[in-house]
């Protein structure tokens, strides 16, 4: 069989909400290709919804990033040479494989249940008007993403926490620097561990004041994990709990302005909101390319020999647009499609934990934030919108937005 | 039709709760799925193969 070959991935984006054109026309020909990593070596680079679905839900394939070769030296330089910098921290479960991964997880999985979180949303909703009536209190103009889509989804997973919203300077900026591709593997390391003594010192405070009413209190309170494991169980919930969601009410926000037609369905079915954030989340994925994962053993798909070893690098963005799932016109948004299936959230036992959370922070969030101000309309010229093209989390750097009433 | 869960294999995603309540629910301990209609009537037959289909873990079995 011949196959097509990428010497690197594509990660430009000609326009700002669709994935490369490149990918797409990758996965139009092999749903699995081959791509060159940066040492040389000769991985894959699978584009189909159905391929990535089944190497995400495959436990031939591992979850440890010291097994992936690097994808390239546009992003991260240098790896370093003690290869135990690389090994996933214990705690950081999202990184690792079972049998760990399924025990640590498990000691949260009772937390973020369907009904737990819909509890919830009375709250979420008071944060969200609290937060709506301070960009009000602003005057016409503001930036939606430093007023209310970032805010948002952090002050509701530091309550959930525990963690002291007014200590936010000591996460929010380092999150960025790790997630940003302009990072250096060291940079992005210096950042992870100053989040990780801002978490020891949570962890430590917690022991010391026990009985607090939070989720890293309740962890505790098991006694199953270490207190490294606790403070990176506690460091991953953090910075997975507000990044994506944030970077998804703003991308999201400047999609539906951009779409008015689709924003007008939103506006006057107010129960369209459900079906509305499926969409945009398979529509935006906000990954902006992979996860990654590495073969455990010899695995066949669709007649490709995939070997022990192999990196796999699986474009989620372009699998939410692979038109064998999602028929019609999957490069269109489209709020009444059905979007169920949908891989942004991943697959396999990774899949994201704190789904329904997401779920309701959007829901919620765009519901409110139009019928509060139905008029909002972008403050700049859509091409002067920061996008977050050097980040490993898609979205806009800001949105610069105005309202009349 | 004969719906089955597997425990060992879910991870709590809570797919299968937003998908049918009427069938699925999770353990408050540890969030892990809890069949509540092993034979589900007619009316929710596509409803559990959905929910099959999009649990992330494979842990639902539809016979």
């Amino acid at each position: 069989m011949t196959e097509l070959i990428s010497e690197e991935l594509p990660t430009e984006r000609a326009t700002p909400f669709d994935p490369p054109t490149e990918v797409s026309e990758i996965r139009g020909k092999a749903p699995i290709s081959r791509l060159k990593f940066s040492d040389g070596h000769l991985g894959w680079l699978v584009t189909g919804h159905r391929q990535v679905r089944e190497i995400l839900g495959s436990p031939e394939f591992s979850n440890e990033p010291d097994r992936f070769h690097l994808l390239d030296k546009r992003f991260q330089g240098e790896l370093p040479e003690d290869d135990e910098k690389r090994k996933p921290q214990p705690g950081m479960f999202l990184n690792q494989d079972p049998p760990d991964h399924t025990r640590l997880r498990r000691m949260l999985q009772g937390q973020f249940t369907v009904r737990r979180m819909n509890q919830l949303s009375e709250w979420i909703g008071t944060i969200v008007d609290d937060q709506l009536k301070h960009m009000r209190s602003l005057g016409n103009r503001a930036d939606l993403v430093k007023e209310f889509a970032l805010p948002v989804p952090s002050l509701v997973i530091c309550a959930l926490l525990g963690v002291d919203y007014d200590e936010r300077h000591r996460f929010q900026e380092d999150t960025a620097k790790m997630l940003s591709l302009d990072s250096t593997f060291k940079e992005a390391m210096d950042a992870f561990e100053r989040i990780q003594l801002f978490m020891r010192e949570l962890i430590d405070r917690k022991k010391a004041n026990p009985g607090g009413d939070d989720m890293i209190s309740d962890l505790l309170a098991t006694g199953e994990p270490t207190d490294e494991e606790a403070s990176n169980m506690a460091m991953l919930l953090l910075l997975a709990g507000h990044e994506t969601t944030a970077n998804m009410l703003g991308i999201g926000t400047f999609t539906l302005l951009q779409h008015p037609d689709q924003l007008k369905i939103l506006k006057d079915e107010p129960e369209a909101i459900d079906n509305a954030v499926e969409e945009l989340m398979r529509y935006l994925s906000i990954i902006h390319f992979g996860p990654m994962r590495s073969a455990l053993e010899d695995v066949e798909i669709d007649g490709h020999l995939i070997r022990a070893g192999d990196t796999v690098l699986l474009h989620i963005p372009v699998a939410n647009r692979d038109p064998e799932k999602f028929p019609g016109n999957p490069e269109e948004l489209d709020l009444r499609r059905p979007a169920s299936g949908h891989v942004a959230f991943g697959h396999g036992i990774h899949q994201c934990l704190g789904q329904q959370l997401a779920r309701i922070e959007m829901r919620i969030g765009f519901s409110k934030l139009f019928q509060e101000f139905p008029d909002l309309r972008l403050d700049v010229e859509p091409e002067e919108v920061p996008l977050r093209t050097n980040m490993g989390i898609y979205g806009v750097h800001s949105l610069p937005v105005a309202w009349s009433s | 039709m004969r719906i089955s869960v597997d425990q060992s294999k879910c991870c709590g995603s809570g797919m299968c709760v937003l998908t049918d309540p009427d069938l699925f629910d999770q353990n408050e301990e540890d969030g892990t799925v809890v069949l509540l209609q092993e034979h589900p009537d007619a009316e929710h037959e596509a409803t559990a193969k959905e929910a099959a289909s999009l649990c992330p873990a494979s842990a639902i079995t539809i016979s």
